[in-house]
């Protein structure tokens, strides 16, 4: 395991030709991403942990509130969003977490490359390893729970987004958290308020696409979202590792 | 008790009191503020308290030593 | 100028001018708070709709200002404490995220009571009442996180920028969940925006808010001069300070 953390092809190839200080910058975020990647791969068990999360949860919910079909279809959209936001924030914890155990936080944060840029590299791979499945595998849980036809196309166009704002937002707890021993429940805490706007203009747009009229402001305003945690959440998360560890 | 105020709202103290059928929450709501907010301001006094009084006891057992440290 | 900014950073210089200063700030706030509520609950008229129940206005109100405007005040000393590396930020911060958090459920708990004879039920999913629930969060966030790091400076710095994100997500959480009551506004529960108050009714209130501005920056102060005792403690002029004081220190731990 601790082979594959030091050398991921990618990042020997890379050593190989220059010193860091050299390279473009894309070249740090193109490593981190494959590495990230790869360790996830290696790890299947814990990339379907999220996924799983999402689907057994779900399936929880015709068991607690009875099996009609107008109940649950009415239910639906909320449910999915809410089950897609608690499998990326438990998968958020771990986001910073083995690399802080083994020092290689500590590396990225000394290296010339810029360090928001490798942690969007991070953010970037998490969500591939979580957000993306749990978008994916939406639409099932979606007829499962009866959602009406109209509303999968949207669904999936905003979990897309959404999961993606949550990774990003995810990021800024977890770095806050990293160094701390108990940083789960308090990651939540944090980070929880920050998810609001997504769960609201995300189940919303739904909910409008099923009562037959249009998502386009819902998506539009859940895209803001995403942007504006595209452009703060870098930034903000390099910040809080570089407080939280060198402190 | 017939207390007459210039511009007193109420009647008498005791529809004061009664807040036209409100008391529990208007006094409800008041009294709860209160509490919160004697103890925002006893909290920070009794900290202060305890870290002088600590203080205090530490200088008492090496008074000698901080006496050096201080000069 | 900038003696002045050095000056102001110092912990010993702001312990001792503030102590100047707190008596008269005390009894300026005492004698709003007394006039303000008296005036409030005995003076003003009552409320054509809603009788009595209304005259909860005059601890809800200010007090839901102030819990909006202390997490600027937080978040504002925490961006000090970040920039300029001002210890003084840093407490004022700290001092200040308890303070809001016991304001902004004083404000949900005000409004709840208050909701009960107007609306007919504690607890509404008003997008003002959301909102607050959502800064209660943000308040205890920072709270928690502050006491979970053992070293002090990096509570702080991961503290400051907890506050700092909050700050700039607060204005996109409240236009949502605006947007979002508005989608689900219930048939049944019509919540009037402000109506123009009568001015009898509103002189109170005017009173009731600076009284809480007044109280608001008292706490505050005392809430920083104590953490300022605490971290200084191994400092001379504290040691002096406890010395000095020690009549008085008696007098409280004999009550005790």
């Amino acid at each position: 395991m601790t082979e594959a953390l030091r050398t991921p092809a990618s990042q020997q190839a890379v050593q190989e030709r220059l010193p860091p200080e050299l390279l473009p910058p894309g070249e740090g975020f193109v490593g981190i991403l494959k590495r990230d990647l790869l360790l996830a791969f290696r790890h299947r068990g814990e990339l379907a942990n999220p996924l799983i999360f999402f689907i057994m949860v779900t399936a929880l919910i015709p068991i607690a509130v009875g099996p009609q079909k107008a109940l649950l279809s009415q239910l639906a959209p909320g449910m999915i969003w809410v089950m897609a936001l608690l499998g990326t924030l438990l998968s958020s914890d771990s986001l910073f977490q083995s690399d802080y155990a083994d020092g290689t936080l500590e590396q990225l944060i000394i290296s010339p490359q810029p360090l928001w840029l490798l942690v969007l590299a991070k953010i970037s791979a998490h969500w591939l390893v979580t957000g993306l499945p749990i978008t994916l595998a939406a639409p099932i849980l979606g007829l499962m729970l009866a959602l009406p036809e109209a509303g999968y196309a949207t669904l999936v166009l905003g979990l897309a987004m959404g999961t993606a704002t949550f990774s990003l937002f995810g990021a800024i707890g977890a770095a806050l958290t990293v160094a701390l021993r108990k940083g789960g429940v308090l990651l939540s805490l944090i980070v929880m308020p920050l998810y609001f706007p997504v769960l609201i203009f995300g189940s919303a747009a739904v909910q409008r696409v099923v009562d037959g009229g249009s998502a386009g402001a819902p998506l539009a305003l859940l895209g803001a979202v995403f942007a504006f945690a595209l452009l703060l959440s870098p930034f903000a998360t390099a910040a809080s590792l570089r407080a939280g560890i060198n402190g | 008790m017939n207390i007459q105020f210039d511009g007193f709202y109420f009647e008498s103290l005791a529809e004061f009191f009664a807040m036209g059928g409100h008391a529990t929450y208007v006094w409800g709501a008041y009294g709860v503020a209160l509490v919160v907010m004697v103890w925002l301001v006893v909290r920070p006094l009794l900290r202060r308290a305890s870290i002088l009084n600590e203080l205090r006891q530490n200088l008492k057992k090496r008074q000698h030593s901080l006496y050096e440290e201080s000069r | 100028m900038w003696r002045w900014f050095h000056r102001l950073g110092s912990p010993r210089w702001f312990y001792q001018t503030s102590g100047r200063w707190l008596p008269w700030l005390a009894v300026l706030t005492l004698a709003l708070l007394v006039i303000g509520t008296l005036w409030g609950l005995a003076f003003a008229p009552e409320d054509a709709r809603q009788g009595n129940s209304f005259r909860i206005i005059y601890i809800h109100v200010p007090v839901s200002f102030l819990a909006l405007a202390g997490y600027y005040v937080m978040a504002v000393a925490g961006a000090v404490n970040l920039i300029w590396r001002i210890k003084l930020a840093d407490m004022v911060m700290t001092a200040a995220a308890p303070l809001g958090a016991a304001l902004t459920f004083l404000a949900l708990f005000t409004g709840a009571i208050w909701g009960k004879p107007t609306w007919g039920t504690y607890w509404v999913w008003d997008a003002r009442i959301t909102s607050m629930l959502v800064l209660l969060f943000l308040y205890l966030g920072v709270v928690v996180l502050r006491n979970s790091f053992s070293g002090r400076d990096t509570a702080g710095k991961a503290c400051a920028i907890l506050a700092l994100v909050g700050t700039v997500n607060i204005p996109i959480i409240y236009k949502s969940v605006d947007w979002w009551f508005t989608l689900h506004q219930p048939a049944t529960i019509k919540l009037s925006g402000a109506p123009s108050m009568h001015p009898d009714m509103f002189k109170p209130l005017l009173v009731m808010i600076l009284a809480y501005y007044c109280f608001y920056a008292l706490v505050l102060i005392l809430n920083t001069r104590t953490e300022i005792l605490h971290r200084e403690r191994r400092t001379a002029w504290v040691n002096d300070l406890a010395v000095s004081e020690l009549a008085v220190t008696e007098l409280t731990s004999n009550e005790q």
